[in-house]
């Protein structure tokens, strides 16, 4: 349909920790498959989208720019973005889709390739970032009261949630639980082994209430998602999926003064360009890289009541494969791996085609939501099959 | 907790927040038209714009908002556990500190305890730290 945007082709590279390949070897991976997915050539690429942008001091965060692939692939771009200053890492397929429906492009490689785990492993190519002198920017708020990773910034909303309306961490587990379910059933997740209760009760505490199983770790891939316009589906061999709204926020650039997670205005927002409700959706790829945020999400976007996320979950029957309302049904970032946003677009686009094979959701699925981010930053996609 | 921390470069909007601890006091920019703060300190007030604004030492305690018990080292020197806490300030509206909760044990720390400022001071930069208050 004219005017609208799809997602038209999806790829990934090999998913993997500490892995030799190069950044820029894996992106071109992921882009390949996409390329092949959609059945276009490269030459019908006109536009490339990313986030955060290259960031040279973060080790691997994000180590290939939007310039990085145009060189590579040879591409001749009409509109290209790339930037961390965006509605989190799906904005960037957000900005996409606003760019081929004014006309910009009609074919856009999104991607994010992260590559934290090599990075790590490999100091003399990526020094350590400094986190000791010279602290500038948001980070000084944090950094010098030992808070240096995200997962001390969210527990405590995560601890806040306990206090406040009873999440147990009983509850916070059916995350780790169902994405370790899921990720056995999806051959491209770093994950293999299972999860139990008692397990997760014994693992190591990380930030309270966070133990080892309730953060994502360090991976290494690319993911790419090819946004194209309406008017241009003629040119695509696969099955187009609409993305049927979208919506961001930014609460507070430093975390600590947002009174809630961004994850609660996006989540409101999404639904007032659309015909669409929650009653619509049949799957849900919530951002897990840490267990509370799916929580987040589900009270944001409106499943339950604001409070009530830890009991929705509880035991586990609802976010599963077979219930109500299937989450995180590639592993999500706790057993996928941590693909920082990507993943959860992907996933949408896979279980939408039934192309979940194992992991696939019964019936006939036609709507999805995928977010990203839900702290300061947020993004939500609402995702369609026509 | 004895390990170096994050030291900060000092500019014009937040010298006197990293430095107000050797004078005792805890600054926090203030708008002299509209009074009310702004925080992360910037030289223009995010509630009505004046750049009628400056530093403005507030009373320093306050209640834990919320926290958490930190177990990870993140550093080699780190010395775990320690509480990693929100403060909300008094009188000081909208405005939330990370900080640490010291000089009692981890688990002696709840959301909504009354806590007031220490400063720990290393190679010129006064750390906001909070402590219990009876």
């Amino acid at each position: 349909m004219a005017g609208e945007a799809y997602i038209t082709g999806i790829g990934m590279s090999e998913v993997g920790v500490r892995l030799t390949r190069s950044a820029i070897g894996l992106t071109v991976d992921a882009v390949k498959e996409a390329i092949a997915d959609a059945g276009l050539t490269l030459d019908q690429i006109d536009g490339v989208s990313t986030y955060p942008g290259k960031m040279q001091a973060f080790l691997g965060f994000s180590p290939i720019s939007t310039d990085d692939l145009i060189e590579v692939l040879g591409l001749k771009t009409r509109w290209h973005a790339g930037t961390g200053e965006a509605t989190a890492q799906l904005g960037a397929i957000t900005d996409a889709a606003s760019a081929v429906k004014a006309g910009l492009a009609r074919h856009v490689i999104c991607f994010r390739t992260v590559y934290e785990a090599a990075a790590l492993a490999r100091p003399d190519e990526y020094p350590p970032m400094q986190r000791r002198n010279d602290i500038t920017g948001g980070s000084q708020w944090v950094s010098p009261f030992g808070a240096f990773s995200a997962a001390c910034w969210t527990a405590q909303f995560a601890t806040r949630h306990m206090k406040r309306y009873g999440l147990t961490r009983e509850q916070l587990a059916q995350v780790a639980l169902n994405d370790h379910r899921n990720a056995a059933l999806n051959p491209r997740a770093i994950v293999r082994e299972p999860l139990t209760m008692d397990k997760y009760m014994s693992a190591r505490m990380i930030t309270t209430p966070f133990c080892l199983y309730d953060c994502d770790r360090f991976t290494d891939a690319s993911t790419v998602v090819i946004v194209s316009a309406g008017d241009a589906l003629d040119e695509v061999k696969s099955q187009p999926i609409r993305i049927a709204a979208s919506a961001g926020s930014l609460e507070r650039y430093s975390w600590d003064q947002a009174e809630w997670a961004s994850a609660y205005p996006t989540g409101r927002d999404l639904w007032k360009n659309t015909d669409y409700s929650v009653k619509d959706v049949d799957t849900v790829q919530f951002y897990d890289g840490f267990a509370f945020q799916p929580i987040t999400w589900l009270e944001g976007l409106g499943f339950c009541e604001v409070g009530e996320g830890g009991r929705f979950i509880e035991g586990g029957t609802r976010i599963a494969r077979d219930g109500e309302l299937p989450m995180n049904t590639g592993g999500g970032q706790l057993g996928w791996g941590r693909l920082h946003g990507f993943g959860f677009a992907f996933e949408s686009v896979v279980q939408l085609r039934g192309d979940g094979g194992a992991r696939q959701i019964a019936g006939d699925p036609k709507v999805a939501v995928a977010t990203s981010g839900g702290g300061p930053m947020a993004a939500a996609l609402l995702l369609a099959k026509d | 907790m004895t390990w170096q921390r994050s030291r900060i470069r000092l500019d014009r909007d937040n010298r006197a927040f990293w430095t107000g601890g050797a004078e005792g006091k805890l600054n926090i920019v203030r708008c002299d038209d509209c009074g009310q703060f702004t925080h992360p300190p910037r030289e223009i007030c995010r509630h009505c714009q004046s750049e009628n604004v400056a530093p403005h030492a507030v009373a320093g305690t306050g209640a834990v908002d919320t926290y958490t018990v930190n177990y990870q080292a993140w550093a080699k020197d780190m010395e775990v556990p320690f509480v990693i806490a929100r403060v909300r300030l008094d009188d000081v509206p909208g405005v939330y500190l990370t900080t640490n909760i010291v000089n009692c044990p981890v688990d002696a720390v709840d959301i909504d305890d009354r806590v007031k400022v220490v400063f720990e001071e290393q190679d010129g930069i006064w750390y906001p730290l909070f402590e219990k208050v009876a």
